[in-house]
């Protein structure tokens, strides 16, 4: 299909894997800090929300390059991991997920922070008055009633890890079968006289990836949201 | 047997109210910004007193000055919302199962059966909140609050937000609901004549005080408070 050379599929197999695991380790993040902003009120506040929108105003190098200083296997919290829980990001898959995490992370906090602050708090102490306490609570009102926004918050975030280049090629450079995705590899191909033909059919499974996952969103959150309004 | 005896400050504004409800209706009466929300609502245990305490059936629910207060989800208080604040996700048939199932209580179904009948609203069941009337809409949270099998039934100003019309539709209900079950009722209105109905004792307040309990004659023969 697409007539595809196995290296290629190899790219595009790692792309998904990546955007697929960013998104996924995210995404609890994503709705406690999302909850965290838009419930409560404490010093600080507007730092940690600055902090959380910085990936997506500093150039992605810049962030790769705090990638690399923090999570390489010298840095603090790297070298951490490492010795304590085994866990390696530089130049592994790994190192790639984390960094398309970290720019996603943005666009997956917002989306879900403002559908928790649009739900309407007296349908939880409804809830409380009928003997849930505040973590199921949370389970069978706050997250149903947000849902749409949380999925809208992963793809954004998946769709950012798919396209991911700067900090990745940064933070864990472009090894052929470990770190380069189809943007990488759309990349180094370009470097080579003729390889714009290869590059060319990339391109097009980047475009039905990223196209398919916007419908797949849309179908999710018009499911999500016919169920308040009926059959 | 309730017993109140609460203060709480909201902002230049004092709620200071005592008083007991037992069997029947307990009609707190008063015009709008009496505080007759907040007391059901410190009553629930959604709103903390700054002083006083709170007493169901000989369990402390509230004590400022033991620092005891009971959360809302351990009171097992139904509270019957003016808007009726049904879940807009679940269908009719979750929102009545709801207090159940958040309580861990096995199913009864000859009680579900029996409070549909009562409200009737079998043939709600399926639909989604969003489709209801107002009036079909009250009577689900009603029975929602009930099929919790309260100690206490809260009831705020359940037929405010319906039309003449549908207020008819529901007060029989409730009528009924006294009459047959033992759960006492703290009911909160601003309108004589539907207290009149519906109470068995009145609470009236002005202000945020208690400035008389006792019966129906309580009550303003002509609605005052309902021209506000």
């Amino acid at each position: 299909m697409l007539g595809l050379s196995p290296s290629e599929w190899i790219a595009v197999e790692l792309s998904l894997r990546i955007a697929i695991v960013a998104t996924a380790v995210a995404l609890p993040f994503g709705v406690a800090l999302g909850w965290v902003l838009a419930r409560k009120e404490f010093w600080g506040k507007t730092l940690l929300d600055g902090v959380i929108y910085l990936p997506l105003v500093l150039p992605p190098v810049v962030t790769g390059y705090l990638l690399l200083v923090s999570f390489g296997r010298r840095g603090p919290i790297g070298a951490f991991l490492a010795d304590y829980f085994g866990i390696v990001f530089s130049f592994r898959w790994t190192g790639a997920a984390l960094s398309c995490g970290v720019m996603g992370f943005p666009l997956m906090v917002r989306p879900i922070r403002l559908a928790l602050e649009a739900i309407d708090r007296r349908l939880e102490e409804a809830g409380a008055t009928l003997g849930a306490n505040p973590a199921l609570v949370f389970l069978t009102i706050t997250f149903p009633l947000a849902l749409p926004g949380i999925i809208a918050g992963a793809v954004l975030c998946f769709a950012r890890a798919l396209g991911e280049f700067g900090a990745t090629i940064t933070f864990v450079s472009n090894i052929p079968g470990e770190t380069q995705t189809i943007s990488a590899a759309i990349y180094t191909l370009l470097q080579v006289p003729g390889g714009d033909v290869v590059a060319g059919r990339l391109v097009v499974v980047a475009i039905i990836i990223s196209f398919a996952a916007l419908v797949a969103s849309e179908w999710f959150a018009r499911r999500a949201s016919m169920r308040f309004q009926g059959e | 047997m309730l017993e109140v005896d609460v203060e709480k400050k909201l902002g230049a504004f004092t709620v200071a109210a005592r008083f007991q409800a037992s069997a029947g209706v307990t009609a707190l009466y008063g015009p709008s910004g009496a505080g007759k929300t907040t007391i059901v609502n410190m009553i629930a245990g959604l709103l903390a007193p700054d002083a006083g305490s709170i007493t169901l059936d000989h369990t402390v629910l509230f004590d400022a000055a033991t620092g005891t207060s009971v959360p809302p989800y351990r009171r097992n208080i139904g509270y019957v919302f003016q808007e009726g604040r049904l879940f807009p996700h679940l269908s009719v048939r979750q929102n009545l199962d709801y207090g159940r199932r958040m309580s861990g209580h096995s199913r009864d179904t000859d009680e579900f059966a029996r409070i549909v009948a009562l409200l009737d609203i079998g043939h709600l069941l399926d639909r989604r909140p969003r489709l209801l009337s107002g009036g079909e809409r009250q009577r689900v949270a009603i029975g929602r609050a009930l099929l919790l099998r309260p100690q206490l039934l809260l009831l705020d100003e359940p037929l405010a937000s319906l039309d003449s019309g549908h207020k008819h539709e529901i007060l029989p209900h409730l009528i009924r609901l006294r009459d047959e079950s033992k759960v006492p009722m703290v009911y909160v209105s601003h309108t004589a004549a539907e207290l009149r109905q519906i109470a068995t004792n009145v609470v009236r307040l002005e202000a945020g005080r208690v400035i008389a309990i006792g019966g129906l004659d309580l009550l303003k023969d002509v609605d005052a408070f309902a021209a506000k």
